[in-house]
């Protein structure tokens, strides 16, 4: 199920602005990488570059290579919806479809691309939502407004949007960054239970979180203001935070940073 | 009272409570400033109902903000001034469109009925007080709905193109084109249709005649506010649909549209009131008629706006009346237009507002 990316010598580009210079980086399945670093050095950039979401932008481009299992997934003669399917998103704000339902919401993945079955929308979407810990909460009010829910369900609910689709990958940027500390508690066990079965890349400010909830970080800077972010280097979760190669590293790690 | 106030005043001020004037006392003051008014009006030559009413605003505004200016301060009055200053706008503007649905209401009321709006004017003599709009009621509701046919599907896609296709060139020219045809005089598009149509190709007068050129007008109405709608669509929902792997046209089509549904509705159902009382254009290439006739692509049509203007300028009383009661019905079939079609979308939007 779970697919390893690859990234060879990745940069991206907004217009003329180069975003993050050369990454080059290996991630493995079934397990959680985060990306940590200072605000402004490419880490979400590089992030939405893993599933085609930073050529949304207009002007954007990269150059490099991004590889799902060993398939380069910005080859011509691939479709980048095809590609998000099987890279799914988590974004920073939870965005529920406002005029969706939460049922609908769930469904909405799998609807757009084509299931029409009830029964299998009932089960994929019950699945889902068990899966990202929202069930309970919301069995009883599957046709209410995903709007009304608060911020944290909102989250696990955009969770349940994204595995709906069942993605081999999936990619979160931020996720907990606009939560309580309880709901951020319930997102981390989330990803601890879905590790079992996805490839997860996690971006995060918060270095705790990044220890507690990853196997391997990988530590992204900028040489300086206005300068294109870069990978300074990915390891271990353990090394990084006890024994890091780089002193920049450390830096940041302890605090120093800057 | 103002000693009561004065000590309360004191006793309040040691807190962080300022000295407040009760309601009853800036009621009074009001009260007062309007008595004083009628007694100007009175004593001395001053006269109307107009006048009375300016000066008693006036008097009532600076009665107020003077007494809150002397007791409260210098920030409350400014306050008050401004709050009075809004509500006196508030009223201005409504002023002239309660005036005109309640006059058209009043002078409309008193013939409208049901055999009006059964009936035709087919055989009504010069001096018969029968008659009625049936014929120019089919004709509006047919030439609307044919303008609105070929205006909302182009209007939408237009605005689909120049939102979400039309960051280069084209995108532009077409943004300042679709500007430009806003300002196109109704009378314009009329004469264009005369000449290009009606004479050019020798279609002759019809409603359909009539429906090109209210699409003309009701177009650029269509496409700047459906523009608008679809420009207030956050981002982060196109992103969370691209990020399950849906493309960009169903992405379009079934979560920004949606999500817009309740405004552009009502920008459409203001494209469709503005051209239902259009009256230069079907003057030109519509005709009239003063029989049923329902078939739009051929002969000349009765509509309503067009009865109004013929009834509203003719030397008999009974056509007048008719015409204000022909003038009711446009009102009101734009309100229940506009009724349904808010209705409608609330019930498909979950969330509604």
């Amino acid at each position: 199920m779970a697919k390893r990316i690859e990234t060879v010598g990745l940069s991206c580009f907004y217009g003329k602005t180069k975003a993050v210079d050369d990454v080059t980086i290996s991630i493995e399945p079934k397990s959680v990488t985060a990306f940590i670093g200072p605000s402004g050095c490419g880490k979400s950039t590089f992030l939405r570059a893993l599933n085609r979401m930073h050529e949304v932008v207009p002007g954007a481009r990269i150059e490099g290579q991004v590889l799902l299992d060993d398939e380069d997934i910005y080859a011509p003669e691939i479709d980048a919806a095809a590609v998000r399917r099987t890279i799914g998103m988590v974004f920073q704000r939870p965005n529920p479809f406002p005029t969706m339902s939460i049922y609908d919401n769930v469904a909405a993945g799998l609807r757009l691309n084509g299931v029409r079955r009830k029964s299998d929308l009932d089960s994929a979407v019950e699945r889902s939502l068990r899966s990202a810990n929202l069930w309970d909460e919301v069995r009883s009010r599957l046709g209410k407004p995903g709007a009304g829910l608060s911020g944290g369900q909102q989250q696990r609910l955009c969770i349940a949007r994204a595995i709906a689709v069942e993605p081999q990958v999936l990619l979160m940027d931020e996720p907990c960054s606009a939560l309580d500390p309880i709901s951020t508690l319930a997102i981390e066990d989330l990803i601890f239970e879905l590790k079992d079965r996805y490839t997860i890349v996690i971006v995060t400010h918060n270095m705790q979180q990044a220890a507690r909830v990853s196997d391997v970080t990988a530590f992204f800077t900028l040489r300086g203001p206005g300068e294109p972010g870069y990978l300074v280097e990915a390891d271990t979760t353990q090394k990084i935070f006890t024994n890091p190669s780089e002193k920049r590293t450390e830096d940041y790690i302890t605090g120093r940073f800057g | 009272m103002t000693a009561d106030a004065s000590t309360a005043g004191s006793l309040r001020a040691r807190s962080l409570a300022s000295r407040t004037l009760p309601r009853t006392v800036l009621a009074g003051a009001a009260a007062g400033a309007v008595a004083v008014t009628l007694l100007l009006f009175a004593v001395t030559p001053l006269q109307g109902v107009a006048d009375f009413l300016v000066a008693a605003a006036v008097l009532v505004v600076v009665s107020v903000t003077g007494l809150t200016l002397a007791v409260e301060g210098r920030r409350r009055a400014v306050d008050r001034l401004a709050t009075s200053g809004a509500l006196l706008a508030l009223v201005l503007t409504l002023l002239p469109l309660g005036f005109t649905l309640g006059y058209t209401a009043y002078r409309g009321g008193k013939r409208l009925s049901a055999d009006f709006l059964t009936h035709s004017m087919a055989g009504v003599g010069p001096l018969s007080p029968r008659g009625g709009i049936y014929h120019a009621i089919i004709g509006t509701l047919e030439q609307v709905l044919l303008a609105s046919l070929i205006a909302v599907p182009v209007g939408l896609l237009v605005a689909i193109y120049v939102t979400e296709y039309g960051r280069n060139v084209f995108g532009t020219a077409i943004r300042f084109l679709v500007d430009v045809m806003t300002g196109i005089p109704s009378i314009v598009a009329g004469l264009f249709v005369l000449a290009f149509w009606v004479l050019a190709l020798h279609k002759g007068f019809s409603g359909f005649a009539g429906s090109i050129a209210l699409a003309i007008l009701e177009l650029p109405i269509v496409v700047r506010s459906a523009e608008e709608m679809i420009r207030l669509v956050p981002a982060s929902l196109r992103e969370a649909s691209y990020a399950l792997g849906v493309p960009k046209w169903k992405t379009i089509l079934r979560i920004v549209l949606p999500t817009a549904a309740t405004g552009i509705t009502t920008g459409v159902m203001l494209a469709i009131a503005r051209v239902t009382g259009e009256t230069a254009p079907v003057l030109l290439v519509v005709g009239n008629n003063n029989f049923i006739h329902t078939n739009p692509f051929k002969g000349p049509q009765a509509s309503l706006p067009l009865y109004v203007f013929q009834g509203a300028g003719s030397s008999s009383n009974l056509d007048v009346d008719r015409a204000w009661a022909a003038a009711l019905t446009l009102i009101l079939i734009v309100v229940v237009l506009y009724v349904a079609a808010r209705l409608l979308t609330r019930r498909n939007s979950l969330v509604g507002r």
